[in-house]
C-alpha cells in the first residue's frame, strides 16, 4: 500500500464512521445519510481494491489511478450538491405553504375573536421573523 | 370581517406604508362592489396596522415570501371564501382601480379567466418604466407572444382580473418570484383564456420600488430560465389522487 492509498482509506473510514455515528445521535437522518454512505463506500472500495482504480482508471483515460480516485470523489461532491439544492427547493416550496396557511389562520382566528368578545383590535404577531432579523442585525 | 361580495381585490404589499392606506381608500371608494385583502409580506413598517385601520382584510404572512408566495396567498383566500372573481391591484398607487371596470367588462365580453392591464396598449403612457425595465418587458413580450401564440405587450403588469377558473389554477401552483410573466405560459398551458386591455400606470405614489438594477439583473435571467424551462414543462396541475407537489419525504 502506497501512502496514497492509506491516506484516502483512512479517510473514507472516517467518513464513514463521521456519517453512522451522527445517523445514531438523529444529528442526520437516514434520507441524507444513503448519499454520504454510499460516496464513502465506494471511495473505500476503491482505495483497497487497487485493480478496480487502476481499471476505472484506464477505462476513463486516467493515467495516474490515484487522479481517478479523487475524480470519483469530485463527482460524488458534485452529485452531492445537487441533492443539497434540490432539498432546499423542496423546503422553501414547503416553507411557503405554511407561512400562507399561518396566514390564512391567523385571519380566521382574529375574526372568530373579532366576533365572540366583539373587539376589532389589531394586535400584530407577536414576533415576525423580520424583526427577529432586524434586532439580530 | 363577513364575506359581503363575491369580488375580492388583493393588493400585495412589502413596507408600503406611504401609501397602502390611499390605495385601499381609493379601490373602496371606486369599487364598493370589492372586499379588499391586503397580503402584508412580513412588512417591517406599519403596512399591515394602516391596512387594518383602513378596512381592508389583512393575511400577514410570517416572513417575506416574495410577491408570487404573497399574491399566491391571496388566491388561496379566494378559493377558500368561494370568490368568483380575483383582482390584482399593486400596493404603490401605479394602477387607477377605476379602470377595474375595463377590466371586468373586457372579462364578460370576451369570456376570458384572466384579464390583464396593459400599459402598452394605451395611449396616455404617464408612467413607461425605466428604458433598461421596458427594454426587458419587450424582450418577455415578443417570447410569450411567440410561445402562447396571442399578442402579449406588458407580461410584467400587475394589475389583473382572475375569473373562478384562473383562481382555481394559481392557488394551486403558482410561480415562487417574479410570477407574472410565466403565469400567462401557465394560463396557455392550462389552457385558459386571457386577454389586454390598455390601462393607465402612474409614477408610485411614494416609497421605494422593490426592483433595484441588481434585482432586475436577477428578474430578467430568471424569468428567462423559467419560461425556457417551462415550454418544456406543461406543469400540470396535481390531480385527486397522485402524488403531492410538495411532501415532507423524499429519498436519494
Ligand atoms: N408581497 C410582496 N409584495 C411585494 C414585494 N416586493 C414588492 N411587492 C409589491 O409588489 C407591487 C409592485 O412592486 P414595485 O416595487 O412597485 O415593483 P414594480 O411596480 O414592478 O416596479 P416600479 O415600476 O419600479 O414601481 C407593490 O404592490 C409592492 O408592494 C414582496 O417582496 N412581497
Ligand atoms: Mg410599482
Amino acid at each position: 500500500m502506497d501512502r496514497i492509498q492509506l491516506v484516502s482509506t483512512a479517510a473514507a473510514v472516517l467518513l464513514l464512521f463521521v456519517v453512522l455515528e451522527m445517523v445514531r445521535r438523529r444529528r442526520l437522518l437516514e434520507r441524507y445519510a444513503l448519499l454520504w454512505l454510499l460516496a464513502a463506500t465506494v471511495v473505500l472500495a476503491l482505495a483497497v481494491w487497487r485493480g478496480a482504480l487502476v481499471k476505472l482508471a484506464h477505462v476513463v483515460g486516467i493515467v495516474e489511478p490515484p487522479n481517478a480516485l479523487f475524480f470519483i470523489a469530485l463527482a460524488f461532491i458534485l452529485l452531492l450538491l445537487l441533492h443539497f439544492s434540490s432539498a432546499l427547493s423542496r423546503l422553501s416550496d414547503q416553507s411557503k405553504v405554511l407561512a400562507q396557511r399561518v396566514a390564512l389562520l391567523d385571519t380566521r382566528l382574529r375574526a372568530l375573536q373579532a366576533a365572540t368578545d366583539g373587539t376589532d383590535e389589531d394586535e400584530p404577531i407577536a414576533v415576525t421573523l423580520g424583526e427577529l432579523e432586524q434586532t439580530r442585525s | 370581517m363577513a364575506n359581503r361580495s363575491t369580488h375580492l381585490a388583493v393588493i400585495p404589499a412589502y413596507n408600503e406604508s406611504a401609501t397602502i392606506g390611499r390605495v385601499i381608500e381609493r379601490v373602496g371608494r371606486e369599487r364598493p362592489d370589492f372586499d379588499v385583502l391586503v397580503v402584508d409580506d412580513g412588512s417591517t413598517d406599519d403596512t399591515g396596522a394602516i391596512a387594518h385601520r383602513a378596512g381592508a382584510e389583512v393575511l400577514r404572512l410570517p416572513f417575506n415570501l416574495g410577491i408570487g408566495g404573497a399574491v399566491q396567498a391571496g388566491f388561496v383566500y379566494a378559493l377558500e371564501h368561494d370568490y368568483r372573481c380575483m383582482a390584482q391591484v399593486d400596493a404603490d398607487g401605479q394602477h387607477d382601480p377605476a379602470e377595474l371596470a375595463t377590466l371586468m367588462r373586457a372579462m364578460d365580453e370576451h369570456e376570458t379567466d384572466v384579464v390583464c392591464g396593459s400599459r402598452f396598449l394605451s395611449s396616455d403612457m404617464s408612467y413607461p418604466a425605466p428604458i433598461s425595465r421596458r427594454t426587458g418587458i419587450h424582450i418577455f413580450a415578443f417570447l410569450l407572444s411567440l410561445f402562447v401564440r396571442q399578442r402579449i405587450t406588458d407580461p410584467t403588469s400587475g394589475f389583473r382580473l382572475y375569473g373562478r377558473r384562473g383562481i382555481e389554477l394559481f392557488a394551486r401552483d403558482y410561480p415562487h418570484d417574479y410570477p407574472e410573466v410565466e403565469a400567462i405560459l401557465m394560463l396557455h398551458h392550462h389552457r385558459l383564456r386571457m386577454c389586454e386591455v390598455p390601462v393607465q400606470m402612474f409614477e408610485r405614489d411614494g416609497g421605494a420600488s422593490s426592483i433595484t438594477s441588481g434585482k432586475s439583473a436577477y428578474y430578467m435571467v430568471k424569468v428567462l430560465l423559467a419560461l425556457f424551462v417551462g415550454l418544456a414543462r406543461r406543469r400540470p396541475v396535481v390531480e385527486a389522487g397522485e402524488s403531492a407537489p410538495v411532501f415532507a419525504s423524499h429519498g436519494i
